[in-house]
């Protein structure tokens, strides 16, 4: 089912949540609303579900006008960042809660309940866990009997609201694989809600940046990386160095390969990817220091420290393979030279 | 001028007063000052706060301080005084608000307040009046914990304080009636006090801060679990769904309960009659019988079915007001408390009044 969302406007009091928000998102996708905390991305998802009204604007679904519906006519599954399980039900009767309490017309069966209860269980991969109570799971178990019985229902809108937010680091990891997986089992239109990049990169079809309530950017993972719109997402989207030449870093940019007049831009940002690091075969070539580097698994982050000589000091990171940084046989306070193979010029 | 520091600086040694270091900095046209410490002795945080003093002095006075002679330590421990300036803003004042400000914010406190009790009764109704056409939708199991939550686990206290309110009644009377010999009254003012007032009031009282308090926590709870959120996305009305079997649990148990504390009372009555005069038990129990009529014992009751719907509503009214985060469901089980009894007691003094007036 589609979403589209048409100048959605809110406010608390005097500060605006969101503003003009104009919103497509096409059937089956899996969007991510990726933003800093506070900048009106959990209203959103709340304003689409129905929990909170705008201002003004319409909400559709499918076509159909739903700003004016309560939550329970318009098709959605809700998942909460703190599960939300009934704690005094067992996990069965969470699941089967939605489908119990339906109206007697469109009231399935006990058994009809109990059989879908278990294929729900199955597709989480808990159905061992049916008889015990939410406080008896971990983390990452109620959090997947959460989406099992938000999508009792057969939602047509799957909302996640932070789902990953409270687990800790390797489970939030599996969950990411796990949600990407059944999404592409079920294909319902889905959003979740997060304010961590690497998740919004790794588990979204289409990611929105929102900031202070407007969209800053919206497209798949790759090309919200690979061409931020303005300096706001390149700085949010990845690790960054940022360079404004018209102070004293115009020349330090120039010998370390990057041209800095015939730009569009006043700032440049660069991706620590894209800085080449050598090491310096005379002073002359030296650009920076090495001060100190960390293990990322296969990749190094290399810290930098920006020779006084060629402007301000300052710290810039770069990285590169494991291997390639092993090749070097660099030490700390290393005479390094610089290649920055591509920019991105913002105002 | 040079200031020389001599011997141990160390806190509770016996240090030359700074006083007339100072004095003499401020008189005389002295430009610079320097100091010498080939004799400092031990010194610790007394000579740098004494040292601060000094260079905090001179500095004001216009005159340069030369702090080069003193040992490296001192001056590692000074240049660090000196690095970071005071925070601007940190020593805020305390915002004066007029009388007239805080008498317009408690104003339309108190206008959102009597609002959202409004809406609530009336939401309130609105799911009566659908359970009444057995539409409302709630989970009978919920009822029964309810009632088991705030009935029988409610005896103890509830023995305890009535049991206790009866003996303080038949003390106080015993006092005055004791004097004309009239001890066997203390049976008419036990019995009545107990069924008229002090039986539901006590009720209301315990109840509020027992099952108000708790109905509060728990609807704040799931507010803050999203599990009302929750409720709302499967098509639940959260006012039908949590809130009526909570009423209905109170509005049911309440009365039984005021039926129990008034025989507590009674009893609590007897063990001092009995005890401490010389009346027999039967006789108490007789005389108690004459003086309590149905209606008195049918006032008791009403008006404890009507605290339990205050209670009940103040309750959930507060619980279903919860903000997002942990502390306010405290104070969402506080002001639960507050409200209940702030209705009771409007509440019993409306009853008695309308009482008084028709006579009964």
């Amino acid at each position: 089912m589609s979403i589209v969302l048409t100048n959605i406007t809110k406010n608390f009091g005097k500060f605006a949540a969101l503003n003009n928000i104009d919103l497509e998102i096409p059937e089956g996708e899996l969007v991510a609303l990726l933003g800093p905390s506070g900048c009106g991305k959990t209203t959103l998802l709340r304003i689409i579900a129905g929990l909170e009204q705008a201002d003004s604007g319409r909400v559709v679904l499918n076509g159909e006008d739903k700003t004016e519906q309560h939550v329970s006519h318009r098709g959605i599954g809700f998942v909460f960042q703190h599960y939300a399980l009934f704690r005094h039900m067992t996990v069965f009767d969470n699941i089967a809660f939605g489908l119990r309490v339906k109206p007697k017309k469109h009231r399935p069966s006990e058994a009809d309940i109990a059989k879908k209860v278990h294929a729900l269980l199955e597709l989480v991969q808990l159905d061992w866990l049916h008889d015990r109570f939410p406080d008896q799971l971990s983390g990452g178990q109620r959090q997947r009997i959460a989406l099992a019985r938000a999508l009792a229902v057969e939602p047509d809108v799957l909302l996640l609201d932070e789902p990953f937010g409270a687990l800790d680091a390797s489970v939030r990891k599996d969950l990411r694989q796990w949600l990407r997986n059944l999404h592409h089992e079920l294909n319902v239109t889905s959003i979740f809600v997060t304010h961590d990049q690497e998740e919004a990169m790794e588990v979204a079809s289409q990611v929105v940046v929102l900031n202070h309530g407007r969209i800053e950017q919206q497209g798949a993972p790759s090309d919200i990386y690979d061409h931020p719109a303005n300096a706001f997402v390149s700085r949010f989207i990845g690790q960054t160095n940022i360079f404004a030449p018209d102070d004293h870093d115009a020349i330090w940019l120039q010998t370390s390969g990057l041209p800095v007049n015939d730009q569009n831009g006043k700032i440049a940002h660069v991706r620590p990817h894209d800085i080449e690091v050598e090491k310096a075969s005379d002073e002359a070539s030296a650009h920076a220091v090495l001060k100190d580097w960390q293990h990322l698994g296969a990749l190094i982050r290399i810290e930098l420290v920006k020779n006084a000589a060629h402007g301000e000091s300052a710290t810039v990171y770069a990285e590169m393979p494991n291997e390639q940084f092993k090749r070097l046989h660099l030490h700390r306070g290393d005479k390094v030279s610089l290649r920055i193979r591509n920019a991105h010029w913002f105002h | 001028m040079e200031a020389a520091f001599v011997g141990d600086w160390v806190l509770d040694a016996a240090v030359p007063a700074l006083d007339g270091v100072l004095a003499q900095l401020g008189e005389g046209d002295i430009r610079k000052l320097i100091f010498s410490t080939q004799d400092l002795g031990r010194w610790d945080s007394l000579l740098m706060t004494e040292l601060i003093r000094l260079v905090n002095h001179g500095a004001n006075q216009g005159i340069e301080v030369d702090t080069s002679s003193l040992p490296e330590g001192i001056q590692g421990l000074l240049q660090l005084v000196y690095a970071i300036p005071e925070p601007i803003g940190a020593r805020r004042k305390a915002t004066r608000v007029s009388w007239l400000e805080v008498l317009g914010a408690s104003g339309l406190r108190l206008f959102d307040d009597v609002q959202a009790i409004i809406v609530f009764i009336g939401e309130t109704a609105l799911g009566l009046w659908a359970l009444m056409r057995a539409k409302a939708r709630f989970r009978t199991v919920d009822l029964w914990t309810n009632i088991q939550d705030c009935g029988p686990s409610a005896l103890p206290i509830i023995t305890l304080i009535s049991l206790l309110a009866g003996l303080i009644l038949a003390f106080v009377g015993a006092v005055q009636l004791a004097l004309f010999g009239a001890e066997i009254y203390i049976a008419d003012m036990v019995g009545l006090g107990m069924m008229r007032e002090m039986g539901s009031l006590m009720t209301g009282i315990i109840m509020t801060g027992r099952t108000g308090a708790a109905f509060a926590a728990q609807l704040g709870t799931m507010q803050v679990n999203s599990e009302i959120d929750a409720l709302k996305t499967m098509g639940f009305k959260p006012m039908e769904f949590l809130v009526l079997p909570r009423i209905l649990a109170l509005i049911f148990i309440m009365p039984l309960l005021c039926l129990y504390a008034d025989l507590m009372g009674i009893v609590g009555g007897a063990l001092v009659t009995v005890n401490f005069f010389e009346v027999s038990l039967l006789q108490y129990l007789n005389r108690t019988a004459d003086a309590v009529h149905l209606k008195d014992f049918f006032i008791g009751i009403v008006k404890c079915g009507v605290f339990g719907v205050l209670i009940a509503l103040s309750g959930c009214l507060r619980g279903m007001q919860c903000g997002r985060s942990a502390s306010d469901v405290g104070d969402a089980a506080t002001s639960a408390v507050v409200t209940g009894i702030v209705f009771i007691v409007v509440a019993d003094s409306l009853i008695t009044v309308i009482c008084n007036r028709l006579g009964i």
